[in-house]
């Protein structure tokens, strides 16, 4: 059989569960007695050692055995999990990692030594005699597991008194049986065409859930004949083994009512259908739970690009014909366009739904990253993180990491002093990073933030004039804002040591540099000793967006409208020079004008001095200006084309450029690039 | 005897009296003359981008680049979108008329000078029967408007 074809599932597959079994194995570390991240962490193990079997994967089929078997144990409480065992299991996890990647990568699976890894799990293992867990599976194998309460009782007397036959049935599922769960609904389902089952050990959803080992028990009603059953359920695939026995109960002399007895049975099936409907929600609250880890369908992003365009074009031709209905005046031509739009906007909304992850893709390696790291550095840190279900475009999510691992790398190596000096400077040993995401408004802002000492703004200073990226004369100049900017400028560390962790001056730059190319920007607030924050702001959508059609001269731009703030009217004469620069004082607050003909260089016909003032206030954090236009043309969805690898960098003004419905090419202002 | 090894083909164009070549392989398409958007504080020959099929397509005057004269527009003008691996550039041309097969022997290396255009943008010149045509290193024209 041709495995290539299975090759990119096993890969996605693998990168998947080994994902989450970073995230039990965190939780374990922080919570050893939960059991379901055991089961959780048993399961994905056995998993990968199923998939790598298939695939002919060795080394990661050994080790995932190994994993296995230090896992039972801990999940029959036979060992305690201990930091040391946590973390020969993260050593596995990282082998496992490098493994799949490198099959990702090369074809074939990591070669470097696992045996010490396996021998420490051996060790592990060996803490316990190899025959205790024998026993184990011995006492798992011991019958019934049934135990009928009271209520079970008059079920089965009530049977009994009709003449019909309870039974107790214990069935053995071959050992290596895959879908277990599914071989039990069969079981099920054949099972109910004979009789009705009113118990099963171990409990229904859990059979559902696989969560039993190679078999279970059922106690069934039934008027069929004992023999019939069994032929039944034997001639079940992967069915190895039937026991049945009858279940009989003495009445224990208790003199219950026929009618209570009766009702209590109608009791009974009541909630016997209630339970059968309680599962039916059940399975569907799984089947939710799994779609998010498998239900999926996975699509090249290439296709998906293609998709987009063709829904861009689709809303430049309604933009188009919102312009014809619009002169013709034909009221069907009209209502017609209208729901076109709202079919486009919707098709829009979906297809960037479809690119939407969320950034927990990103922010789940960090958990792992901060402990490995304040490990290494002997330092006490706690990462606190929220808004991991904040969706962003995926061509995003994919660039996004790597600045964001920079900026915690910087924030625990040097925001987060050492434990005596927090100590010393009274504040708690534990240092906190926060990492928070959120969405604002039509972009998602990523924090990053410690409670360290903060940003040393004298001595950002004396680096910047120690690496000759300013000169003598610009350190009186700098205020502390600008000061802090420093640290975004190529070239630039202040660690004293330089680590391996950070500190090699290739970082902020790089940060801003990457942030910046995804439309993006960055800012620092920093206080002495309380910590600092970067802020990352990121558009939610790279394709399509609202956007203010403005005419300059007689040239048509677009401002994006998430960056306007409000749009006023400005007298000519209220406009002072400070400095060079055109201000005006709007609402008690001191607002810089840019007159966007000169900035971008349109040429007018003639200089004709208006009183009135269209401007456009436009935002950038806590950061405003005005842009004088001449007219405003109105609000449109726009596309953003990029002006192509031939202009990019020559004109840092420009974000893009656009279609217009009538064909014409627009481009688009970047204000943050302006303010 | 292999044809295909010892033909080249190219799309003639003209700019003020001389004819220029360039290689057909490079060529997507040529346009009309379109309304083309300025693009602000780009070099000084870059006209602008057009609206090329949905398509945003940067335009060079090449004229502006080689610092010929300006000339006015007229039917004849034509854009030549030409294309090497992912960048799509237009060029302005006074006219685009046909397209001609050159044998390798016919084209030679540049002599030392050519008019007032910069001699790294030409890769040869070529000899059809008494016309001569300046053959231009494509990639090299747009490689230099990067900085």
């Amino acid at each position: 059989m041709d495995m290539n074809q299975y090759l990119e599932i096993f890969i996605e597959e693998s990168q998947e569960h080994l994902q989450s079994l970073n995230q039990c194995l965190l939780g374990l570390e922080s919570n050893p007695n939960d059991i379901n991240l055991l089961n959780e962490i048993f399961r994905v193990a056995h998993t990968l050692k199923g998939m790598a079997g298939t695939m002919g994967y060795t080394k990661i089929t050994g080790l995932t055995h190994e994993m296995e078997n230090i896992l039972d144990l801990i999940r029959n409480g036979k060992v305690i999990v201990t930091s040391n065992i946590v973390d020969v299991l993260f050593e596995c996890l990282d082998y496992l990692e490098n493994s799949i990647n490198n099959i990702s990568n090369l074809g074939s699976e990591l070669d470097t030594n696992i045996d010490d890894t396996k021998n420490k799990l051996k060790a592990i293992l060996n803490g316990k005699p190899q025959n205790e867990l024998k026993t184990i599976d011995i006492v798992k194998e011991e019958p019934s597991n049934l135990n009928f309460n009271e209520y079970d009782r008059n079920i089965i007397v009530k049977a009994n008194q009709q003449g019909l036959v309870v039974l107790s049935i214990k069935i053995f599922l071959a050992k290596g049986c895959m879908l277990k769960s599914a071989r039990a609904f069969i079981i099920f389902k054949t099972l109910e065409s004979y009789s009705e089952i009113f118990k099963s050990s171990p409990k229904v959803e859990d059979i559902e859930d696989e969560k039993f080992e190679n078999s279970f028990e059922l106690a069934v009603i039934t008027s069929e004949q004992i023999e019939i059953i069994k032929k039944a359920l034997e001639d079940i695939s992967e069915v190895e083994k039937v026991e049945v026995n009858v279940v009989n109960i003495d009445n224990n002399g208790e003199q219950n009512d026929e009618n209570e007895i009766n009702e209590k049975l109608e009791d009974k099936i009541i909630q016997t259908m209630k339970i059968e409907n309680d599962d039916k929600d059940l399975s569907d609250d799984t089947q939710n739970k799994k779609a998010k880890i498998g239900k999926t369908v996975r699509v090249d992003i290439d296709r998906l690009d293609n998709l987009m365009n063709l829904v861009s074009e689709l809303i430049i031709i309604k933009t188009r014909l919102e312009g014809i209905g619009a002169d013709s005046g034909n009221q069907d031509m009209n209502e017609a366009v209208e729901y076109l739009e709202r079919i486009t906007t919707s098709l829009h909304d979906a297809v960037m739904k479809v690119r939407m992850v969320p950034i927990e893709k990103v922010f789940n390696r960090f958990p792992r990253m901060v402990r490995d790291l304040s490990k290494d550095l002997g330092k006490e840190i706690i990462l606190n993180m929220s808004g991991e279900e904040t969706e962003l475009d995926r061509t995003v999510i994919d660039e996004i990491g790597d600045p964001l691992i920079h900026l915690i790398r910087n924030s625990i190596d040097h925001g987060i002093e050492e434990t005596d000096e927090r100590i010393q400077n009274n504040k708690n040993s534990t240092g906190n990073l926060y990492l928070r995401a959120y969405q604002d408004g039509n972009s998602v802002v990523i924090e990053v933030e410690d409670d360290g000492r903060g940003l040393n703004v004298d001595k950002i200073k004396k680096k910047a004039l120690e690496k000759g990226i300013i000169s003598k004369q610009d350190w009186s100049d700098l205020d502390d804002k600008n000061s802090i900017e420093l640290i975004f400028r190529p070239g630039f560390s202040t660690a004293e040591m330089v680590s391996d962790i950070s500190g090699r001056g290739v970082g902020l730059d790089v940060v801003k540099t990457k942030i910046e190319s995804l439309g993006g920007n960055v800012e620092v607030e920093t206080a002495k000793n309380k910590g600092s924050k970067f802020i990352i702001r990121l558009p939610l959508t790279l394709a399509i967006i609202q956007a203010l059609l403005v005419k300059v001269g007689e040239e048509k731009f677009a401002i994006p409208l998430n960056a306007i703030k409000e749009i006023t009217p400005i007298s000519a004469n209220t406009i002072r020079n400070v400095q060079g620069q055109e201000v005006v004082l709007y609402r008690n607050n001191v607002l810089p004008i840019i007159r966007l003909d000169r900035i971008l260089e349109v040429s007018k016909s003639e200089n004709q001095i208006d009183d009135e003032l269209t401007t456009v206030v436009v935002k950038k954090g806590d950061k405003n200006a005005g842009f004088i236009v001449d007219s405003l043309i109105g609000q449109q969805e726009i596309v953003i084309k990029s002006l192509g690898k031939y202009l990019s960098g020559s004109t840092k003004i420009i974000a893009g450029a656009t279609i217009l419905g009538d064909g014409q090419v627009a481009l688009i202002i970047d204000s943050n690039s302006l303010i | 005897m292999d044809l295909s090894n010892n033909i080249q083909q190219f799309v003639i164009f003209k700019l003020e009296d001389e004819e220029y070549g360039v290689d057909i392989l490079k060529v997507k398409t040529i346009e009309k003359m379109t309304r083309v958007a300025r693009v602000p504080k780009a070099a000084h020959y870059v006209e602008g981008v057009i609206n090329l099929r949905g398509e945003v397509v940067p335009i060079i005057d090449l004229r502006k680049k080689f610092n010929l004269p300006k000339s006015v527009e007229t039917d004849n003008t034509r854009i030549i979108i030409v294309s090497i691996e992912d960048i799509t550039v237009g060029l302005i041309v006074d006219s685009a008329s046909e397209v001609i097969e050159i044998p390798k022997e016919f084209i030679e290396d540049t002599p030392e000078l050519v008019g007032n255009i910069d001699q790294s943008n030409i890769s040869s010149i070529g000899k059809v029967n008494e016309r001569i045509i300046i053959l231009l290193n494509i990639s090299r024209i747009l490689s230099t408007v990067i900085v």
